[in-house]
């Protein structure tokens, strides 16, 4: 036998933010699906009400406080947590994680070994065997060597209403992708393979970075095209950092690369796209994240990525810049003036 | 007592695992040889209409006709049977009278199959040896008599004395790390050895480590040049050695290769894999594996826990087998061919020249009578996924908790097969393999002096890249015994540190002080060269006389990040 689906396999997923939640609707099209959140008030309130944010939880899905539980039921895995939350996570989950299972992961933020008395913002530079994306954390932290990851412009709130949309279910295995594919995919919903585990799980972790910047600009009045200039030099960014970290260009190109990357740095409905508009807006930073219910990824990503270019040696100006308005005293929009006026020489001088 | 020391007299430092040697694995195998052959071919054909489908076969046999061709004008060697132009003069033949056969598609794909099956067959039949006890009876009292007389040689003796005072391979080539544990394993499962590989006389030093173990012979695959050497070849075609013919590079060969390394795995028999493919030309650890063979280990693992194992011993294990030298002989002409970049295929054919055995008794000669110090590291074993086993052979992962790893080929609680899964897993169990390469590493005085010496040398001229570094002037290629001293103890106590923390062990005579490791480091590195990689020109000044050697040596240290010690 080999790994046709089968309807009656029970999904597990791990996380109830808004992307867990919107996840686990797309796969209660396909099967029974139990969902995992941390704080049993959580439970309490999703089994009362079956509804988030005003959108309804469909009844396929069963909720649980207990990972063991879900590990035992499920051979397929779906963690959704914050990137800082994921360490902890896996340490809870890892006892109960069998050689059998597999994990597909749908979360864009970046691991950092630290060195002793470091913080984000102090350390110099990176390397790349200091940092481990969330699929390598996993195959470090568990027995599990079947991950992927889930990445693509999937804002929940349009997931959640049921708009057409597509992903990229990554993973070096077939087998996984296949398994993805067919648990998420229905008619509203397109699932593409990709075998460049690493690009994906970079592609919607660097956007993030952008997502923000077009933020400010939106915040600070900049229409259109100076958002078109963003995009596309955001891209050709994206890609340097993601080539000299080894990863495959071609995966920046795709939905979870470009795609994604339209979709965050032109919605209000993203997160990061959010604290970018607001601090555009003239509000601080420390306001603005008191205010925040989830945590906007794109912050810790821009400290790590810009400690990261130093420690590659290569040259990030959209954020470093961005770096320095948010962590450093550069005015705002002197920095995104800066940013606008940096002379980009060529166009197209990634391919 | 003294059956010890008979087994020292025979060069066996532990008691064999299986007393009788018709017991062993391999001697069971040979003893059906035939009906092993016919698996292979089987399996071979099996493969190849798998991956090429019925339909496929053609190009198959065209291309492998086509490559044969080509090697057949390009690189003949002596050795090569001499019907093989007739061979394959007949199977182009009978690809040219296609246009019959294909009117008729049954009888095309009949007679396609037909035609591989010859091919393979040739070809398994040249790759096949034959383990026989009674040669190995003989080997093993010659060999021991044969390294004795070496190492004596070496120590100034006459080979009347050796008789008298023995010196032993034993003292000469220190076996460490998880001897017991492979011991143990041998007897629970089929162990696949991997060594590191800088050496011709390295198949030679395994073969007498696994032996020295008291375990059962193994058998691997030798380059066929090793086996034009007469008295060599005839005992490594029957210690269970199997050939293998670089220059043969076409999809029916490999697939046959492949096939005969699985079965002889299905049928428990313990294998040793060069995974690098061939010596490391830059005097590096292996970092990229040739994942053919190991994928036939993971293959093998899968088909054992489906089918159950036919040897009653259900698991693979994996060792690493790190050998460290203060010394490679053919460093010279390896550097060269590291620096020179021709492509990897141009080397294989030097390789391929047929050595003359007083040329090689001479290599081997030198190599042991020059080297204070060889050092075997039995590295910690694993399963075929990199998990490190317990003494019983049971998987754990890194937190010490027992794992079933059939599972890792289980789907919806059921093993499949999966070939894109198997090629991921055997993906990760290389770089796994080049992960324990550099912690199981020992390092020695002489990879340290030559690493400080080169890595000064390279900021001292900062502007200069690799080829300008290696072609400065003599007088340019000292450095300052003080700044040297400082250098070398920034490093060593990097070393240290990592030492300490399991991520590369060191040598004993590190222990010592920075003075007395440079002078034993300089003593010992690349000893018997022509031209000194490191001397003392004074006592206040090294000097180097071989920046191609320097380096060489200096890359044994690659891959620890010692570099940024010297910014």
């Amino acid at each position: 036998m080999n790994s046709k689906a089968s309807s009656t396999d029970t999904v597990g997923v791990v996380g109830a933010g808004s992307f867990g939640l919107a996840l686990a609707n797309l796969l209660a099209a396909n099967r029974p699906v139990l969902l995992y959140a941390r704080r049993p008030e959580v439970v309490e309130e999703l089994q009362r009400t079956r509804r988030h944010g005003g959108r309804e939880i469909l009844p396929e899905i069963e909720l649980t406080n207990d990972l063991e539980a879900l590990a035992h039921r499920c051979e397929l895995v779906f963690p959704v947590v914050p990137s800082t939350a994921f360490p902890e996570m896996l340490h809870q989950l890892s006892p109960h994680l069998r050689p059998s299972h597999k994990v597909i992961h749908g979360t864009k933020g970046l691991f950092v070994y630290l060195p002793e008395g470091e913080t984000l913002q102090s350390v110099k530079q990176l390397r790349r065997e200091d940092v481990r994306t969330m699929s390598e954390l996993i195959q470090e932290e568990t027995v599990v060597r079947r991950v992927g990851c889930v990445a693509g412009p999937n804002l929940a709130g349009e997931i959640f209403e049921g708009q057409p949309a597509a992903t990229v279910v990554a993973s070096p295995f077939e087998e996984v992708i296949r398994e993805g594919q067919g648990a998420l995919r229905s008619g509203r919903f397109r699932v593409h393979g990709n075998h460049d585990l690493f690009g994906i799980e970079l592609a919607g972790v660097l956007k993030n970075i952008m997502a923000i910047a077009a933020g400010i600009l939106h915040g600070l009045g900049y229409g259109d095209n100076t958002r078109a200039l963003l995009v596309t030099r955001g891209l050709a960014e994206m890609i340097y950092v993601g080539r000299s970290l080894g990863a495959d260009v071609r995966s920046f190109l795709g939905l979870a690369g470009i795609g994604d990357l339209v979709a965050t740095c032109s919605s209000p409905r993203s997160r990061n796209f959010t604290v970018g508009y607001r601090l555009g807006q003239g509000e601080a930073l420390d306001d603005i994240l008191a205010s925040m219910e989830e945590i906007a990824e794109g912050l810790n990503t821009v400290s790590i990525v810009r400690a990261l270019t130093v420690g590659q040696g290569i040259s990030a100006p959209i954020t470093l810049t961005l770096y320095r308005t948010l962590f450093e005293d550069m005015d705002i929009a002197r920095g995104m003036r800066l940013l606008m006026e940096f002379p980009f020489s060529e166009d197209v001088d990634f391919i | 007592m003294e059956s010890v020391q008979h087994y020292i007299q025979e060069g066996i430092l532990y008691e064999p695992v299986i007393p009788d040697i018709h017991d062993w694995p391999i001697a069971k195998l040979f003893r059906k040889k035939s009906a092993f052959l016919e698996e292979v071919i089987e399996e071979t054909l099996a493969q190849l209409n798998r991956k090429a489908g019925a339909k496929g076969i053609i190009d198959v046999i065209e291309k492998t006709m086509y490559l044969e061709r080509i090697r057949m004008t390009e690189e003949p060697w002596k050795v090569d049977p001499k019907d093989e132009s007739r061979f394959w003069s007949q199977i182009k033949k009978e690809l040219v009278t296609n246009e019959q056969v294909e009117a008729n598609p049954e009888a095309f794909v009949t007679r396609n199959n037909e035609m591989l099956e010859r091919i393979v067959s040739r070809y398994a039949h040249e790759i096949a040896s034959t383990f026989k006890p009674g040669s190995y009876h003989f080997a093993k009292r010659f060999l021991p008599l044969f390294f004795s007389t070496l190492l004596n040689a070496s120590a100034g003796k006459t080979i009347r004395s050796v008789i008298y005072h023995n010196v032993h391979l034993q003292e000469r080539v220190n076996l460490v790390g998880e001897t017991e544990a492979i011991r143990n394993l041998s007897k629970r499962g089929t162990i696949v050895l991997v060594p590191t590989h800088l050496s011709n006389v390295d198949s030679i030093l395994v073969g007498w480590g696994l032996h020295a173990l008291g375990l059962p012979a193994f058998i691997y695959g030798a380059g066929l040049n090793l086996f034009n050497t007469q008295i060599l070849g005839y005992f490594m075609n029957r210690l269970g050695a199997y050939k293998v013919d670089r220059r043969k590079k076409n999809p029916v060969y490999r697939e046959t290769l492949n096939a005969y390394s699985t079965i002889a795995l299905l049928e428990g028999v313990h294998s040793l894999f060069f995974p690098g493919g061939t010596r490391s030309r830059s005097g590096t650890i292996e970092k990229h594996l040739k994942l053919g063979l190991l994928g036939t280990a993971m293959e093998a693992q899968r088909r054992n826990f489906l089918q159950g194992a036919r040897s009653g011993r259900e698991k693979i294990f994996v060792v690493p087998l790190v050998m460290s030298y203060h010394f490679t002989l053919e460093a010279a002409s390896l550097i060269k061919q590291h620096l020179t970049r021709v492509g990897q295929e141009q080397y294989y054919i030097l390789d391929g020249q047929p050595a003359s055995y007083t040329k090689f008794l001479r290599f081997v000669w030198t190599t042991f009578s020059s080297s204070s110090d060889i050092v075997l590291a039995f590295g910690k074993p694993m399963d075929i996924f990199g998990n490190f086993v317990d003494d019983e052979g049971n998987s754990l992962d890194h937190r010490g908790r027992l794992i079933d790893v059939k599972e890792y080929f289980m789907s919806r609680g059921k093993i499949t097969e999966d070939v894109q899964r198997d090629h991921e897993y055997t993906r990760m169990l290389g770089s796994r393999i080049v992960e324990r390469y550099h912690v199981e590493n020992r390092v020695f005085s002489s990879h340290l002096v030559a690493f400080v010496a080169f890595q000064m040398l390279k900021r001292k001229f900062p502007s200069l890249d690799l080829f300008g570094l290696l072609r400065i002037p003599e007088d340019e290629r000292t450095l300052p015994m003080g700044a040297y001293r400082e250098a070398l103890e920034r490093v060593l106590a990097r070393l240290r540190y990592l030492s300490d923390r399991s991520k590369v062990h060191l040598a004993p005579h590190l222990i010592n002080d920075a003075a007395t490791i440079i002078e034993h480091g300089i003593k010992n590195l690349g000893i018997y060269h022509a031209k000194r990689p490191l001397r003392y020109q004074n006592e206040h000044t090294l000097a180097s006389d071989s920046m191609n050697l320097l380096y060489y040596y200096h890359n044994r240290l690659d891959g620890y990040e010692l570099e940024s010690l010297f910014d």
